[in-house]
């Protein structure tokens, strides 16, 4: 009897927090298509010229344009960098590897707010901030350890005898990668890719604190408008919200194919808001 | 040749070498040196020639500033106490697996996904004076005035709890998942309620989780900064340290100031996470049985 009660306790708590989920993430939704909306449950009447709004007010085009070069530059250069490493990694043993790992994890451990300030210092330093080049150095430092990370079970299932038998076959060390490694490892690079995508998309502190006035992702001018506050009408902010949501959203269903959702948060979060 | 740590031959050659070089230059380079660049700097200050500790003594001698961490103190342990209760409750009575797990732990990892500003955009909306929440209440009568849920104290709990909970539960349904049932099966059998099987058989396996579930839900709650300036009172209530940082290095350009406060707040998070650590170390002794993570 007991039992049964805190059973369903736990189910009205899972309830609970998705209505509550639910109504934060609707409320955005129905606002960005309400006409005007003020203490209603819904409003009386829908448009959609908010967002026609949105995007000539605070130059979407312009901001998506940022949001999608940061976040592909990100993508190519963390698979880059991190597809050689995490196979040294999973192969080989040496001494300091696992004070390696750790360098490598502490990126992902350490809130972004914390080596923001100091990243963000040096990057003005050298002249890069505010810049393209800069949002996009910054993003990636969580990121080339996130795609070693994930890569290195990849290349663990690849059994090592693959490699051996094209060795004594003539191959030579690029063509082991071109023609067995490479092809082998295209769903380790998807996911990855998939995951950097995501992150980087929604990356808000790095992202924010190299900005500059053309360099603003999506996130971050989101931000800067619910900050403003009151200039500008709310409805407009929350189309804007819409579109970042759509794009966020379509990106975590195909994530969701190739990832289970605990691998998400682990690989996802580690450190990070 | 070498030897390795194990005794084993080291792998270590040219080829990797190169594989390794290129991330582990971005790491030092943009990691590494920034953070030893930002102590540096927070010894050098702006007005003073040489080395000094005149930012960190500004710092403590301002209540201003001072008072920054005792208010990301009471911010981030209510809610990493709060989240770490609530998520092993939670991931405790689904341990067995339970009707829709596949679809209850995908829904929890859309606030992680969708990120801070989003949820906290959705929250300023949904909890306000004019949101679904207040409206539901004064409807069905539970409230008079419209509960002040945004732009406070309260605000900024619920910004950092819906962000922390679902990453904190899936981390610990994980964990628990992977403890070998038997256990707790023999202690049924042997006669143990159910009370004492947590107490005294799962929490002691837990414990070791749980305490590093609740030091990243800490460390990142102390890190707080949009939702503490979306939902809360920025230069009030929930001026956090990050804020005190963030408006030294971009409002008064005094890197060197804003460095010494983001340093004050690394050691924070040390301080808490050796703190952590050590609690671990004495919890873990009696009850390591060598059955962890799966």
């Amino acid at each position: 009897m007991r039992g049964r009660l805190w059973k369903l306790a736990l189910y009205l708590f899972v309830i609970g927090f998705i209505l509550n989920l639910m109504g934060i993430v609707g409320n955005v939704l129905v606002s960005a298509f309400a006409k005007r909306w003020f203490g209603k449950p819904l409003p009386p009447a829908f448009t959609t010229d908010w967002f026609v709004f949105a995007w000539k007010n605070f130059d979407l085009g312009q901001v998506l344009g940022v949001t999608l070069f940061v976040a592909l530059a990100a993508v190519v250069l963390a698979l880059l960098v991190g597809t050689p490493a995490a196979y040294v990694l999973a192969r080989r043993q040496f001494r300091g590897k696992a004070l390696l790992l750790l360098l490598y994890f502490l990126p992902l451990l350490i809130p972004q707010m914390t080596y923001g300030i100091p990243l963000a210092t040096t990057l003005y330093r050298f002249g890069l901030g505010g810049s393209l080049t800069g949002v996009v150095l910054a993003v990636l430092v969580p990121m080339v350890p996130l795609a070693v990370f994930v890569l290195m079970p990849f290349f663990e299932q690849i059994g090592i005898h693959l490699e051996w038998s094209a060795a004594v076959l003539g191959a030579t060390r690029f063509q082991i990668f071109r023609r067995i490694l490479f092809p082998l490892l295209v769903p380790g690079l998807l996911t990855a890719g998939i995951l950097i995508l995501v992150n980087t998309i929604s990356n808000f502190e790095l992202a924010f604190l190299l900005s500059g006035g053309g360099s603003q992702t999506l996130v971050v001018a989101l931000f800067y408008n619910v900050f403003a506050g009151g200039v500008r009408p709310v409805y407009s902010i929350d189309a804007m919200a819409v579109i970042y949501m759509a794009m966020v959203m379509a990106l975590l269903l195909i994530a969701l194919r190739f990832v289970r959702p605990t691998q998400m948060v682990f690989r996802i979060e580690g450190g990070g808001r | 040749m070498r030897r390795g740590v194990l005794g084993e031959r080291s792998e270590f050659d040219g080829l990797a070498l190169v594989c390794l070089l290129p991330s582990l230059f971005y790491v030092l380079a943009l990691f590494v040196y920034p953070f030893l660049y930002g102590i540096y700097l927070s010894l050098h200050p702006l007005k003073l020639a040489g080395f000094s500790l005149a930012n960190y003594a500004t710092f403590f001698m301002d209540p201003y500033q001072y008072g920054t961490v005792w208010i990301t103190f009471r911010l981030a342990i209510p809610n990493a106490v709060v989240v770490s209760a609530v998520a092993l409750w939670l991931a405790y009575g689904m341990r067995r697996g339970i009707w829709l797990e596949r679809t209850i732990t995908t829904v929890l990892i859309l606030p992680i996904s969708l990120g801070v500003i989003l949820l906290s955009e959705g929250i300023l909306g949904f909890y306000g004076a004019n949101g679904w929440l207040n409206q539901a209440l004064l409807a069905t009568g539970i409230v008079a005035e419209p509960l002040e849920l945004t732009h406070n104290y309260i605000g900024v709990i619920l910004s950092l709890f819906m962000q922390q909970f679902p990453f904190c539960f899936l981390m610990l349904l994980g964990y628990i998942s992977g403890i070998d049932p038997s256990l707790e099966g023999s202690a049924r059998t042997l006669g143990a309620t159910p009370w004492i099987v947590f107490r005294r058989v799962m929490l002691p396996l837990i414990a070791p989780g749980l305490a590093i579930a609740f030091a990243l839900v800490f460390v990142m709650s102390f890190a707080v900064f949009p939702s503490a300036l979306m939902l809360g009172q920025p230069s009030g209530a929930t001026r956090s340290i990050a804020i005190a940082a963030y408006q030294q290095a971009f409002e008064q350009y005094d890197m060197s100031y804003a460095s010494a406060i983001a340093v004050i707040m690394g050691l924070c998070q040390l301080a808490a996470l050796v703190a952590i650590v050590l609690i671990r170390g004495r919890l873990a002794s009696g009850a390591t049985i060598g059955i962890g993570k799966r």
